[in-house]
Order: structure tokens, then C-alpha cells, then sequence
């Protein structure tokens, strides 16, 4: 069931956590991802969804928060990480398509992982709870088929 | 750069960090979880949702309003057909790619530079939703 042990999973998942809590104490914002796609494309883009007030408010420290997020994840690489800088196998054409669809599903779900799977469920939302559910359950569908089909990684 | 785009800036690296240890910004370690071979990533979303938890349901107890102003709101959304199509729509994605928001962003950390083909098919992807079924 872990072939690669538990404590890396569990001490990041907590500095994730600690993350999500110490933006929500000081600000009242959840800290989630999917939203800085839309929001981001407010300053492209006159189409209305775009340019809700939730995302015109939000689309500024939402790029703050992704420089964030990506430096964090250097800050790693190049400190602690047993591996260094590391590329995946995983197929253009899945990166592409697959980002196609994650883009597209988490919008019109309003919340992908994080959103719905950490800060929603942590905010007891039944609505994310149902999100999380499906999700999970036809990403273990759609990971397996290609599995059967020999799509490897 | 005001004082919330600093803490979101600070959260963010900390986020990044996270995802980066937990194993979730390599698409192979998402796809191992969805195969069901390795559960360790309940364990990070475990670990991730219960401390969230203390911070939006037990600290407001003590805190009257967040330290930099507004209010503490939990995350809640009304749940619509749209809620679990798109839902179903990311699970579909994430199976294929092993990528979700998060995941990818911190991804171009760890040097992974593919994946800027899977953000910028999520950016396209999240437009076409936004312009055509907003």
C-alpha cells in the first residue's frame, strides 16, 4: 500500500496545511489553485465570467501566490530534495489533453484539489465532498484504463 | 507589494514546498496513487485537509477576525449539475495526466518543464469553459 513509506506523504501534507492556515488566519482567503486560470485571464480577456468581481479581486495576489507555489517547490529541489531537478515521462499528448480537461472540468466545478479537496472539505462542504468523490473515483477509472490499454507511466 | 500579496507570496512558497516533499508535483507519484499502488497521497490530503481544519473551524473561536482584516468565511459552494460534470471532467484529466492546478505549478519547481504544456492546455481549457459555458 506505500511502497514508498508514509513520512514524506504525511510531513508534506501538513506543511500544505500549515500553508492553507497561515494564509486563512492573516487574510480570511483560502489559498486554493484552479481559480488563477480564470482570474488571470481577466487581465486578457473582456468575456464576462472572466471578469467577475470575485476573480478581479483575487487576481492579484493569486499570481503572488502561484510565484509562490513554484519557488517553494524550487526552494526544495535544491535544498533538501534527494533527487534534484526532475522531468516526467508521462506523454505530451496526455500533458496536453489531460491539462486540456483539468482546466476545463475544475472551472465549471468551481475547485479542483485543493479547492474542493483541502479547503472545502476542511470547511465541511458537502457539495466539495460530492466534488471530491467524483473526481477521485473517475481519475482511479480513467488511470486504470490506461493502465490496461499500456499506456505507461 | 501590500501585505496580503506578501502573505499569499509566503503561503505559497511554504504550498509549493509541501507538494514538492509530499511526492504530488511528480505527475508518476498521482498516477501510482490513481492506479492504486501507492495511498500515499490520502495521507498528504489527510494530513494537508486536518490541519486546515483546526485553522477555519477551531481558530475563529479565538480570533475574532483574520489579523490583516475581513472575515473568516469557510469554503462553501452550492452544490449544481455543473459541481459533479466538471468534477467528473477534471477526474478525467487528472487520470490521464497525473496533473491537477497545484500540482502542476509547483511541477515547474522541480524543474519539470513538459508540464508548461499541461498549464497552458489548463489555461485553454478553463477559457473555453469560461467563454463558452459561463
Amino acid at each position: 500500500m506505500f511502497p514508498l513509506g508514509v513520512t514524506s506523504y504525511l510531513i508534506g501534507g501538513i506543511v500544505i496545511g500549515l500553508a492553507v492556515s497561515f494564509v486563512y488566519i492573516l487574510t480570511g482567503l483560502h489559498a486554493t489553485q484552479s481559480s488563477l486560470f480564470s482570474s488571470t485571464l481577466s487581465y486578457f480577456s473582456k468575456v464576462p465570467f472572466f471578469n467577475r468581481k470575485t476573480y478581479l479581486e483575487s487576481r492579484e495576489w493569486r499570481l503572488y501566490f502561484a510565484a509562490g507555489v513554484m519557488l517553494g517547490a524550487l526552494l526544495y529541489t535544491v535544498t533538501i530534495s534527494p533527487d534534484g531537478f526532475w522531468s516526467t515521462s508521462v506523454q505530451w499528448w496526455r500533458l496536453i489533453l489531460g491539462g486540456f480537461l483539468v482546466g476545463f472540468g475544475t472551472r465549471l466545478s468551481s475547485g479542483c484539489t485543493s479547492g474542493h479537496g483541502i479547503s472545502g472539505i476542511a470547511s465541511l462542504s458537502t457539495t466539495s465532498l460530492y466534488a471530491v468523490i467524483t473526481f477521485i473515483g473517475v481519475g482511479i477509472v480513467v488511470a486504470n484504463l490506461m493502465l490496461i490499454l499500456g499506456v505507461a507511466p | 507589494m501590500n501585505n496580503r500579496n506578501i502573505v499569499l507570496f509566503i503561503g505559497g512558497i511554504v504550498f509549493g514546498f509541501g507538494l514538492a516533499l509530499g511526492g504530488m508535483s511528480k505527475p508518476e507519484i498521482v498516477l501510482s496513487f490513481l492506479q492504486l499502488k501507492d495511498f500515499g497521497l490520502i495521507v498528504l490530503m489527510g494530513g494537508a485537509t486536518g490541519v486546515a481544519f483546526i485553522a477555519i473551524n477551531i481558530v475563529p473561536r479565538f480570533l475574532d477576525k483574520p489579523v490583516l482584516g475581513g472575515e473568516f468565511k469557510p469554503r462553501t459552494r452550492t452544490l449544481s449539475r455543473n459541481t459533479l460534470i466538471g468534477a467528473a471532467v477534471f477526474g478525467v484529466g487528472w487520470g490521464l495526466s497525473g496533473q491537477c492546478p497545484g500540482s502542476a505549478i509547483s511541477s515547474l519547481g522541480i524543474g519539470n518543464l513538459p508540464v508548461l504544456l499541461g498549464i497552458a492546455a489548463m489555461f485553454l481549457g478553463a477559457y473555453v469553459m469560461g467563454r463558452f459555458f459561463g
